[in-house]
């Protein structure tokens, strides 16, 4: 038994839309410091989770607790300030702005914290040279590769400087490659923060993991170490076509 | 356009309109000099609106209410003070409270961006049959009589600061009204390079994304929304001070209307396009008017249209993307740009005069 409270909690948390319940008495916990992966087949409410933790939706019920905050309901911005950042599913970015813009708007709001305004351009350089597109940091987004925008957004959560970041699928139209380095990048963030990463590709996954929650219709089917949750009958079942072979 | 270029072409812009408005009263006779400003004092009008707009991405549909409530305000306290100082001050408080509590209620009731247009159309028709039918003794401000439809006449012009006794020429008002106009352009090009205007961009361009990273949109929008009710207002009292007179059509829907025709032609997300459309389409109706043989409502509809069809992106954003072609044209042969470039960028603004 852990005596360290989790750094985020929820208790019977439940998304309804109309008929759909594409949240059903959802009891989530995540510790400090963890990297935590979300799978489960589409439609499964991987999504709606994320936007009831960060205040794009309201549940219909249930509690959610982010250290000793209370954020169910709470609006996106309020949750943002207490530290939670989303790289969102359908890219979210300003497709009309330069990538250093989209990346200073983050850090500007991040520095602000503690009133600085020269750490604000330290972390644009920073996030630009992680992120590895120091050499388009003038060019518009919204005119880049779908790949090159997944990594613009990835760069605004992390010059945001959040306590927990949220990836809903950051692999998904990236090569190779690519995916290669968002792994990396993940364990690099890993080191200091906590994250909950969305991702299908098993062998992204297998990259990242340590413990895997997997979502089904809603609720949370099964949660255990990769290697067991990819051995496991029922989750072969779910994910019926999809690559879960081990 | 690179954006040290841009920013050259802002300073030629705004070196270029200084010294029109320094040479004006000397080039044009005393009528010409009287229409400019009152085009002026409209295009501080549709200044307010293309910041709103096309930066804050709030398409306002009233912004006459603003006008017409910073006109009123300042009509009725310079009557009452005698003084246009503290008139020309309530011109920029009355609105900017104003557009505050109407704001407040559209943004942070989370009423959609259509609801919003018609809620502000909506509070402009209400403001022009309230105003329309304040007339009589019972409707007094003070010493100021309201006038219901047949407005406030003979409302006492701008005066040197805190000395009414000496009251501005034709051509100080004009030095007033141009100056006025330049310096809210800087005012504004200011603010969109300082953090709230950047963050005010970025709502625009995106709100939910804007909101994720921890900025309020609601309040952000507020800030946007109050300062463009505060320029309108402030167009107000210029507008007064050029007629000396202020009635209910103000409040009228056609100018509501012809504002946002204005920043169609001069391209929206620009802030020199509104002011240049405003001067444009304002002189082509003077011209109409005098002449009787077109239908002016009729013109300005034909030439929407065109623009609709042709330049929807309106004169300025097309200027510049010519000059962009130009610009990429001379530097891969003869690099002949630096001559072409300030020739035709300084026709934007000679335009606006
Ligand atoms: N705004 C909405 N209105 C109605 N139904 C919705 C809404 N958002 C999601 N749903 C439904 O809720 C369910 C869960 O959707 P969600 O997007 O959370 O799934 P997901 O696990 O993220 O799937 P994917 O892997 O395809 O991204 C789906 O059945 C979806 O159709
Ligand atoms: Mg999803």
């Amino acid at each position: 038994m852990s005596t360290i409270p989790p750094l985020l909690e929820t208790r019977g948390l439940t998304m309804r839309f109309g008929g759909v319940v594409a949240n059903d008495d959802v009891n989530f916990a995540l510790e400090e410091m963890e990297l935590r992966c979300l799978i489960g087949p589409n439609g499964a409410g991987k999504s709606t989770f994320f936007k009831m933790l960060t205040g794009q939706l309201t549940p219909s019920e249930g509690r959610i607790r982010f250290r000793t905050y209370p954020i169910a309901g709470n609006l996106p911005h309020q949750i943002a300030r207490l530290g939670i950042g989303i790289k969102t599913q359908i890219p979210n970015v300003f497709n009309g702005l330069s990538v250093r813009e989209n990346i200073w708007l983050a850090a500007a709001r991040a520095a602000r914290r503690d009133a600085s305004t020269i750490r604000a351009k330290a972390i644009v350089d920073d996030v630009l040279e992680r992120i590895m597109l120091p050499h388009l940091a003038e060019a518009i987004v919204g005119q880049l590769s779908h790949g090159q925008r997944q990594w613009v957004e990835i760069g605004t959560v992390l010059a945001a400087e959040p306590e927990l970041i949220l990836l809903d699928e950051p692999a998904a139209g990236m090569t190779d490659e690519e995916t290669v380095r968002t792994a990396e990048i993940i364990r690099e963030i890993n080191k200091n923060r906590a994250l909950i990463v969305v991702e299908h590709d098993m062998e992204f996954i297998k990259m990242i993991a340590k413990k895997v929650t997997v979502f089904h219709q809603g609720r949370i089917m099964m949660e255990d170490s990769v290697d067991a949750v990819l051995a496991d009958s029922r989750v072969r079942d779910v994910y019926l076509g999809k690559k879960v072979a081990a | 356009m690179s954006a040290s270029v841009k920013l050259s072409l802002q300073v030629v812009a705004i070196l270029v309109a200084c010294v029109a408005v320094a040479v004006m009263p000397v080039a044009v006779d005393l009528f010409q000099l009287m229409q400019f400003t009152l085009f002026a004092s409209m295009a501080v009008l549709a200044l307010s609106l293309g910041f709103i707009w096309g930066f804050g991405g709030i398409l306002c549909f009233g912004q006459t209410a603003f006008f017409g409530l910073g006109a009123y305000a300042y009509a009725v306290a310079a009557i009452n003070f005698g003084d246009s100082t503290p008139a020309i001050l309530l011109a920029i408080i009355v609105p900017a409270l104003f557009a505050l509590a109407l704001g407040y209620f559209v943004f942070y009731g989370r009423i959609s961006d259509v609801y919003l247009g018609v809620i502000t159309l909506t509070v402009t028709l209400i403001l022009f049959n309230v105003f329309n039918s304040m007339a009589g003794d019972a409707y007094k401000i003070g010493t100021a009589r309201l006038g219901g439809f047949n407005g406030m006449p003979a409302v006492p012009t701008f005066n040197m600061p805190f000395d009414p006794s000496s009251v501005l020429f034709p051509e100080q008002s004009w030095y007033v009204t141009g100056g006025a106009l330049i310096a809210i352009y800087i005012g504004l090009r200011l603010i969109l390079r300082s953090p709230f205007g950047r963050v005010a961009i970025a709502v625009r361009e995106n709100e939910t994304r804007a909101s994720l990273l921890g900025y309020d949109p609601r309040a952000i929008k507020l800030g946007v929304f109050v300062l463009g009710g505060a320029i309108a207002g402030f167009g107000g009292a210029l507008y007064v001070n050029w007629g000396a007179f202020v009635g209910p059509t103000i409040f009228s829907l056609s100018l509501s209307a012809e504002i946002i025709i204005w920043i169609c032609i001069g391209g929206l997300g620009t802030l020199i396009g509104p002011i240049v459309g405003c001067f444009i389409i304002e002189y082509l109706i003077s011209q109409i008017g005098s002449q009787q043989s077109f239908n002016s409502n009729l013109v300005l509809g034909a030439i929407l249209i065109v623009f609709v069809l042709l330049l929807p992106k309106g004169l300025v954003p097309t200027i510049r993307l010519l000059l962009e072609g130009a610009g990429r044209l001379a530097t891969k042969g003869r690099g002949q740009a630096p001559n072409a470039a300030p020739d035709l960028s300084a026709g934007q603004p000679v335009g606006a005069e």
